[in-house]
């Protein structure tokens, strides 16, 4: 009982200093820094390099990692943040969230993706009181932590710089007209909150034992979990919150066991997006007026193509792959068509509707599962599960994110996240549904005329003519009455609300509808595999359809198509390596995001 | 010299122009009202003054010395402070840290400033530890004013000093406008709704229609100029 509330409070407290980062970037800066959590990872990489490489002692590796941490929270604020401050919310959303894939598939480059150990440095079982067992590694995370904490406090309360930090969190403007210089409060604020990223990372690091280049992602989610549970911008919140999730962490897994811990952070975060958003200690209505996209997409005008120029794209569409291609190419064809299915399914949410989903890959997921445990467990035939798994993601989808609707800006797009992460922690947990992490297999393949449709080809038609559906479908929707109210929720909220829109109901209708497309896709990915399993449906997919979007312009449905061939085809084609290309999703989606955000197919209206 | 001189500042706001070569100068001492209807760029004048806007041309020179481009703090450590439009205290702050913050580009004799803005405003030294935010309207009003002279300013712009105050705080306010400036030699630009309260204690003033400036002169000769009611509310 002691035993694991310690535990969790040791680990919590790596929660905490990151939470306290995120909260006080939100604070200083109006974002949510997605890259935070790759701080840490990279603080646990360095620290791992410096101590066990460099064979360097524990204060030094602090300070390297000190160092190497605030260097790089310096060129995050510089690089993805500053130069979006003018641009609505969601692009340094989208900017910070590209660099923490640039980030950490860059470290898998440089240190290897391998899963290493991370050396205590320090006992870890020599200490007791009473009939608890700790060790000094437990004493000197939790008094590191509390010193962090402590000496943060003393800074932001008496120094020049941290009176000066808490000016501009309350008012930006009034704290410019006192002479205080935004950029640099805002540098430093970046600084600090990465240093104590970098500094939890190592903590982490020797705490988890075992470390890799993503391990930032996992903790970083539990992170982020934190700091919304106690209140976003709050900084005894973030510190409770962090505390407060370490505890509930450890109990959960003692009580369920590790995998327990992802289903545990998603369902904690969710919940309080649900009942209190403002979390435990927030004071202030969670960003009621923050539209989070508006002019930086609404600003643009699709590309239009004329209908025979379509037309023929879709002849070439069958034609080409079925005269001059090979089996290979084909397979890369078919991951084309189901990702720019999938993409479509994010030009309704995202685009039409103006409702930033970062996490797609749920409603995808939960299609795939639905097919696949219908046609392997029941026996039905695919066409029938097709609609069902529509349907299902659909609904779901709908009633794990209608609740936030209260909620506007960042907070949507934390709990479509939430949702993502959710879903796939359901499927690793949920055994007895979806037999846990090793997946389903032998899927069977539909049937179409009494043949079976597995050989490339026939499965490249069948995605293909799905797809020419989604996409007029999608093309339908957008100039229909219903394309129009929802342009209007995108552009102005509160003047759709008083002209008299049912502003909930039309998200939810988006978000419905997105994922009868997505969960439709899912099921297309199941059959096309034969096999699925959790790991398919990370964070990754999320963030490769809305990069997809985003490259061909969020609001354009033939961009989502045009974005699947170059992003999906393109790295395929080139075979080139996983990391290699997460990194290059990142950096383009960096690139789009500074340089053209309007997309590939996208113009930018007078 | 001059505190204070706009030489034909033009300022836009992307495409569309905001201000028109305005040019304008404040001496030592003076009060001097910026008038003009809503949304004649009376606090766009007050944020180029203030180095939060960069004008697209004209100069601006505090004390006889180029400031067109300098940053807002090069320009309070010229003497100019800035009482904001609606106040703008930091309300989680508490009384004393924002004051505090109002010597943020001070280095030396913070402390004996602190004492002094207490001296004149004793009910914020009552209310030193007070989460600003908790202050009513009137002593939120002080805190503003004590925070703009903690940088020992020289001249301090305020954008509507009696924005949103009772009536009785709004007398109260001009008085204390006039007693800083007779007590302390402070002058004051400063921006009014209220032409006839504005111009009862100012020296001077300037109209401002649609970002050109249409008028000035001694305050006297305002106060009865049929050109004003024109400037505010339209032909
Ligand atoms: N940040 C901005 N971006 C674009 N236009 C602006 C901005 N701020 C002000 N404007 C425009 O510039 C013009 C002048 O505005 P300003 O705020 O200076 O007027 P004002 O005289 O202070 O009005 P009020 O009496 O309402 O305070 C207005 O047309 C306003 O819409
Ligand atoms: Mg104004």
């Amino acid at each position: 009982m002691l035993d694991t509330a310690l535990a969790g409070l040791v680990n919590g407290s790596s929660y905490a200093l990151l939470a306290l980062g995120l909260s006080l970037i939100f604070g200083v800066a109006n974002v949510i820094n997605f890259a935070h959590a790759s701080v840490f990872a990279v603080g646990a990489m360095s620290g791992w390099w410096f101590s066990v490489d460099l064979d360097w002692p524990l204060w030094a590796v602090l300070l390297g990692v000190t160092a190497v941490t605030g260097l790089l929270g310096l060129v995050i604020n510089v690089i993805a943040v500053t130069p979006l401050a003018k641009a609505p919310p969601i692009a340094a959303l989208l900017s910070t969230f590209a660099v923490s894939v640039v980030v950490d598939n860059g470290a898998q480059l440089v240190f290897g993706p391998e899963t290493r150990r991370f050396p205590a440095l320090l006992a870890t079982d020599n200490l007791g009181l009473g009939g608890l067992r700790f060790g000094t590694l437990d004493v000197t995370i939790l008094v590191v932590a509390i010193g962090l904490m402590l000496v943060l406090g003393w800074f932001l309360r008496a120094s020049r710089y941290g009176r000066a930090i808490r000016a501009v969190a309350q008012d930006r403007d009034a704290a410019a007209q006192m002479g205080i210089p935004l950029a640099r409060v805002q540098n430093l604020a970046f600084v600090i909150a990465s240093v104590l990223g970098g500094v939890a990372g190592v903590l982490g690091g020797m705490y988890l034992n075992n470390i890799s280049p993503t391990v930032g992602s996992t903790v970083g989610m539990s992170a982020f979990a934190a700091a919304t549970l106690g209140g976003l911008g709050s900084l005894p919140g973030a510190v409770a919150g962090g505390l407060l999730l370490g505890v509930v962490e450890a109990f959960g897994v003692s009580w369920w066991g590790g995998n327990a811990r992802t289903l545990i952070t998603f369902a904690v975060l969710l919940i309080v997006l649900w009942v209190r958003p403002s979390g435990l200690f927030g004071k202030r209505a969670p960003l009621a007026a923050e539209p989070m996209t508006g002019t930086f997409f609404g600003a643009a005008r699709t590309v239009r193509l004329r209908p025979w120029q379509v037309a023929v794209a879709a002849v070439a569409a069958y034609v080409v792959p079925a005269v001059a291609l090979d089996d290979y190419t084909v397979q890369i064809g078919v991951q084309v068509v189901v990702y720019a299915i999938l993409a479509l399914s994010l030009t309704l949410v995202s685009g039409q509707a103006g409702q930033i989903s970062l996490g797609q890959a749920a409603p995808l997921a939960i299609g795939a599962y639905t097919s696949a445990l219908l046609t392997t467990a029941t026996g039905l035939d695919f066409w029938l599960s097709l609609p069902i798994s529509g349907v299902v993601a659909a609904v779901l989808s709908v009633v794990l994110v209608s609740p936030s609707w209260r909620l506007r800006g960042h907070y949507v797009s934390i709990a479509t996240l939430a949702t993502g992460l959710l879903v796939a922690a359901a499927a690793v947990n949920f055994d007895w549904l979806t037999n846990g992490p090793s997946g389903v297999s032998a899927i069977p393949p539909p049937t179409l005329f009494g043949a079976s449709v597995s050989a490339p080809l026939a499965v490249y038609f069948l995605d293909l003519t799905i797809l020419l559906v989604v996409l007029l479908l999608v093309v339908r929707l957008r100039r229909s009455t219903l394309g129009r109210i929802w342009s209007a929720v995108r552009e102005d909220e509160v003047a759709a609300r008083s002209s008299g829109i049912a502003v909930a109901d039309y998200k939810s209708l988006a978000f419905g509808i997105g994922g009868f497309v997505a969960g439709i896709g899912g099921a297309l990915f199941a059959q096309q595999y034969g096999y699925i399993d959790p790991s398919v449906f990370g964070i990754s997919v999320s963030l490769l359809a809305l990069t997809i979007v985003v490259l061909g312009g969020l609001n354009s449905p033939l961009g989502a198509v045009v974005g699947a061939i170059v992003l999906v085809g393109l790295p395929e084609a080139l075979r080139m390596l996983q990391e290699t290309r997460m990194l290059t999703y990142g950096l383009l989606l960096l690139a789009v995001v500074l340089f053209r955000p309007q997309g590939l197919m996208g113009k930018v209206a007078r | 010299m001059s505190l204070l001189e706009l030489d034909s500042v033009s300022v836009f706001y992307g495409q569309t122009q905001a201000l028109h070569e305005i040019s304008l100068v404040v001496e030592p001492g003076e009060i001097v009202c910026l008038l003009g209807g809503n949304a004649s760029g009376k606090s766009t004048t007050m944020k180029t003054i203030l180095g939060l806007i960069t004008p697209r041309s004209g100069e601006i020179r505090l004390a006889g010395e180029r400031v067109t481009r300098s940053a807002p703090a090069a320009r309070i450590r010229r003497g100019l402070a800035s009482v904001p439009e609606a106040r703008r205290v930091f309300p989680e702050m508490s009384v004393e840290d924002n004051l505090l913050t109002g010597a943020f580009t001070r280095r030396t004799g913070i402390r004996a400033e602190l004492a002094s803005v207490y001296e004149s405003f004793p009910r914020l030294a009552e209310r030193r530890r007070q989460p600003a935010g908790t202050l009513s309207g009137g002593e939120q009003q002080m805190l503003a004013f004590g925070r703009a002279l903690m940088s020992a300013p020289t001249l301090i712009c305020m954008d509507e000093p009696t924005m949103g105050l009772a009536p009785i705080f709004v007398d109260r306010v001009l008085d204390l406008i006039a007693a800083l400036n007779r007590d302390r030699g402070l002058a004051v630009l400063m921006v009014e709704q209220n032409a006839e309260l504005a111009l009862s204690i100012a020296h001077r003033g300037y109209v401002l229609n649609t970002g050109h400036l249409v008028l000035d002169g001694p305050a006297p000769s305002l106060i009865d100029n049929p050109a004003i009611r024109t400037a505010y509310f339209g032909a």
